[in-house]
């Protein structure tokens, strides 16, 4: 970069310039290439599966293997360390120069930038889409044929375009990533395409991604204007030097405002964000392991691994704009979203929202500074989110298609759903923020940052953290809201419309006859003669325990590097661009390890900033150098200690709230419920007196019914003034010019009577006058 | 040349322009019979045997001043126009059975598809 030998003399305001972010500057393996090549064979496959008219579960297991040995290469790649850390050049792509002499040039190569955080999403993802895959096996097995090789196509496609997406060198490659699964997300909504809600709502997440789309498109234009680079190592030594491709410093231009607005608008498209969140309460309509992987645990944090992967440009903005933006949009997201959860009676549509809802608590958690937490909490909520979705997917494909809170009830008391109901179980708990849970862990993260956060850097930061608290209460209410009504409780159950169970027959022969007899005790049965539900076979087990394992497991990563980095995830952050030493955290023991140049600091961090109160008493930073912000305190104490107890007895209120309005009569009650029918509880006399409140909450606060009106309508009405335009004016124009040969062409006409004589006549009659012409000039 | 032609040729005389005047009278009825016989006739036989009367005029007014300018390219012309007559004359003959057969009837009138 020739633009940073410039001397540094002239950037005298940016000496943080030194300690910039975690750039990886080495060479990653070439196999890396492994990991979006194998899923890339594994769609090809499926294709000449669907050309060869495969009938059995082939495409399925081939995924699933192939999926494996991407996890796998992962995993070896992550257990290189940060050895593996830099970029893996795969070819060449796309070079073209701009402009004529002004030497400027596009560079961007089919290339693989791995630092920690692309390193933490690749695990999960492929480690996610492996188990998953395994699940949909099983489960989308009722579809063997076509349609199986359909879905496993686009599953393989969507794991491919992720890893490009999060394994980019570049923003262009980011980009078709970004739309490679934006295209998969839409394929796999709208898998049931003979039903019209499915393919409506495929459009819908299609078009509003579009939206979002937009805005990133832009943001990576303005980018390549700006620091004449899309390559990300580059763009971050620029960053880091806080210049632009002109040596010019960005501190306090348009384009740290500008680019950090426009990825954010992109980031809320593609997680659901704000006002681009109504798609994916609708995505639902797809196959449940779609809803897991894509719409749960990996497509939907894209939007938050834009932002922790561009944050030095974010953090490159000294009035934090963009962040304050993401900060309380993610809050007022996740506040919004657990209130409509409240009055919804669809399980797979409550997690829907949940995921809204915990991708508002990543994107505060970015917004506030607190990567590390954010980050965490999307590892962890990928496991629990899709381990609640499978749960929530077993019941649907066990109850034809029955997914409402009001037909079902104690699930778990049936034959063969006992393992389904102990990882829906563990999920929710870790939903809820239950201690030790590993979700408790990573949402007390971002909560404690909010107040940890000073407001004189994120505006409201305190105001973000009550909000988000009293959002971690309702989360454990709703959560378990589900569990007390479906899990437990009396038995019952009323099949779903779906005739998925209908023709599944030969995959669970075996399992027919305990359903059959399990359903003889049913009392909901009686009026569905021949209905039995299916309990899951050993490919839905195995994934559901597995996750649920995982589940617990990750808990404890909490713990890994805890004193050093505020656990593994800390680590993994630590070695990327999302580094940032946040407020609260900090980061420990920078002296010794300056050359490992741990975090960003903004460039007008105070010299005499109050050390966080817990290092300090810690005796941890003794360091005078250390240059940790000033953080603010909850009740006085540090927000990192204290949170632990109150984020617990928030969700152990929510816990109780649920238990005593939704919970069964006895034990599984927690022996303060007293429902004893499937679906008549404490919280509907609770919810008469709130009038039409419930109501509106259960139609979403008609937030899609005032689109309809504010866009839909308004885009109807203008594309018919439009329709009119075109018929009167441009068509008329050109009916005009057109009719004007024809005109003349009448006039014309008659000399063609089609009569052989006149044609001689005329004949005759020219050579008389041409002979005549002759004579007379020869005569003059 | 000249010459080498006269003292070769049969007729080594050459035509008086008043001979000459004779021939290219009996072209030019011709031309002008054939002419008004097409314009007038709406027999489509008689009109093609109005266009080779039309035809043989123009050939005899070139072995006319062929012979007059002792040039016998134009005699040699006549001869190929001659052939190119006859399998003409097959052809038209031929379309006029066919124009025939579509109709029944020879008249030209009949045949008015290219109306505009």
């Amino acid at each position: 970069m020739t633009m940073l030998s410039m001397p540094l003399g002239a950037l005298s305001n940016l000496v943080a310039a030194a300690d910039g972010p975690y750039i990886a500057t080495g060479e990653a393996p070439q196999w890396v290439a492994l990991i979006p090549a194998l899923p890339l064979l594994g769609a090809v496959l499926c294709l000449i599966c669907a050309c060869l008219n495969v009938k059995n579960k082939a495409p399925g297991y081939l995924t699933v293997g192939l999926l494996a040995g991407s996890f796998v290469t992962t995993l070896v790649a992550f257990l290189g360390g940060t050895d593996n850390y830099g970029v893996a050049t795969i070819f060449r792509w796309i070079h073209a120069s701009i402009g004529a002499d002004s030497g400027t040039s596009l560079v961007s190569n089919f290339a693989f930038y791995f630092d920690g955080l692309s390193m933490l999403w690749m695990l999960f993802v492929t480690g996610l889409a492996t188990v998953i895959g395994l699940y949909s096996s099983e489960y989308m097995s009722g579809d063997k044929g076509l349609g199986y090789c359909r879905f496993f196509f686009a599953f393989n496609v969507f794991v491919f375009s992720m890893s490009c997406l999060v394994m980019a060198d570049n923003l262009l490659l980011l980009f078709l990533g970004w739309e490679g699964v934006g295209l998969c997300s839409y394929l796999l909504i709208g898998y049931y395409y003979k039903k019209p809600e499915a393919v409506a709502a495929a459009k819908k997440a299609f078009i509003i991604n579009r939206i979002g789309d937009l805005g990133l498109l832009m943001a990576i234009g303005a980018t390549f204007v700006v620091f004449g680079t899309v390559e990300l190592r580059p763009l971050f030594e620029m960053i880091a030097a806080g210049i632009d491709a002109n040596g010019e410093a960005i501190g306090g231009t348009w384009a740290v405002v500008v680019i950090p607005l426009l990825l954010t608008a992109g980031a809320f498209g593609k997680s659901a964000q704000l006002f681009f969140y109504v798609w994916l309460p609708d995505a639902m309509e797809g196959p449940t392991p779609v809803s897991a992987l894509i719409h749960a645990a990996t497509m939907v944090t894209a939007g938050v691994y834009l932002i922790a992967r561009m944050f030095p440009l974010y953090a490159a903005d000294d009035a934090m704009i963009a962040l304050t933006v993401v900060a309380w949009a993610g809050a007022i997201t996740a506040f919004w979203a657990a209130t409509i959860e409240f009055a919804q009676y669809d399980i797979k549509r409550i997690m829907g929202y949940s995921t809204i809802s915990q991708l508002g608590f990543m994107f505060a958690g970015l917004g506030l500074l607190g990567t590390t937490g954010a980050v965490f909490h999307v590892f962890t909520h990928a496991f629990f989110k899709a381990t609640l979705f499978l749960c929530c997917g077993a019941v649907m494909h066990g109850f034809g298609g029955q997914l409402s809170l009001r037909r079902l009830s104690g699930v778990m008391w049936m034959k063969g759903f006992g393992i389904t109901a102990v990882c829906m179980l563990i999920g929710c708990l870790s939903l809820s923020g239950v201690p030790f849970t590993a979700g408790y862990f990573s949402k007390d993260m971002i909560l404690a940052q909010a107040f940890a956060t000073p407001g004189d850097m994120i505006g409201g930061a305190y105001f973000i953290g009550l909000l988000l608290l009293l959002t971690a209460a309702m989360t454990a209410y709703y959560t378990f809201r589900v569990f007390f009504r479906v899990f437990v409780g009396p038995k019952y159950f009323e099949p779903g419309d779906d005739d998925h169970g209908d023709d599944h027959g030969d995959d669970h022969g075996d399992d027919h006859s305990h359903a059959h007899d399990a359903a003889k005790e049913e009392p909901g049965d009686a009026l569905h003669t021949g209905f039995h539900p299916h309990a899951p076979g050993w490919a839905m087990n195995t994934a559901m325990v597995l996750l649920a394992v995982g589940t617990i497991v990750i808990a404890s990563l909490y713990f890994v590097n805890k004193k050093e980095d505020h656990g593994w995830a800390g680590t993994m952050v630590k070695y990327s661009s999302a580094a940032y030493a946040s407020p609260g955290l900090g980061h420990k023991g920078d002296g010794e390890k300056k050359d490992e140049a741990v975090g960003l600091l903004p460039a007008d961090a105070e010299a005499g900033a109050v050390m966080p109160v817990s290092l300090v008493a810690e005796g941890v930073v003794a360091d005078e150098d250390a240059t940790a912000k000033a953080s603010g305190t909850l009740f006085g104490y540090d927000p990192f200690k204290i949170m632990y107890y109150v984020s617990a007895v928030l969700g152990l209120i929510g816990i109780i709230a649920a238990a005593w309005f939704h919970g069964p009569k006895g034990l599984a009650g927690l022996g303060i419920g007293n429902r004893v029918e499937p679906a008549k509880v404490r919280m509907d006399a609770v919810a008469a007196r709130f009038g039409p409140i419930p109501r509106w909450a259960e139609n979403k606060w008609y937030v899609d019914e005032l689109y309809h009106i504010v866009f839909v309508k308004v885009l109807l009405v203008s594309s018919h003034i439009y329709h009119a335009i075109d018929k009167l004016v441009i068509d008329g124009i050109v009916d005009l010019l057109g009719s004007l040969p024809r005109w003349l062409g009448s006039l014309l006409r008659p000399s063609q009577s089609g009569v052989l004589h006149s044609y001689a006549t005329g004949m005759v009659a020219g050579s008389a006058v041409l002979v005549a012409l002759i004579v007379l000039v020869a005569l003059l | 040349m000249v010459d080498l032609l006269l003292a070769q040729s049969a007729f080594p005389e050459a035509m008086s322009q008043h001979v000459l005047a004779h021939y290219l009278f009996v072209s030019a009825a011709m031309f002008t019979i054939g002419l008004v016989g097409f314009l007038t006739r709406r027999n489509l036989i008689i009109m093609f045997l109005c266009t080779e009367m039309m035809f043989q005029a123009a050939g005899i007014a070139l072995i006319a001043f062929s012979r007059f300018h002792l040039n016998y390219e134009g005699q040699t012309f006549v001869i190929f126009v001659l052939t190119v007559a006859a399998a003409e004359a097959a052809l038209a003959l031929a379309l006029v059975v066919f124009l025939f057969r579509k109709r029944d009837s020879l008249s030209a009138e009949a045949w008015a598809e290219m109306k505009g």
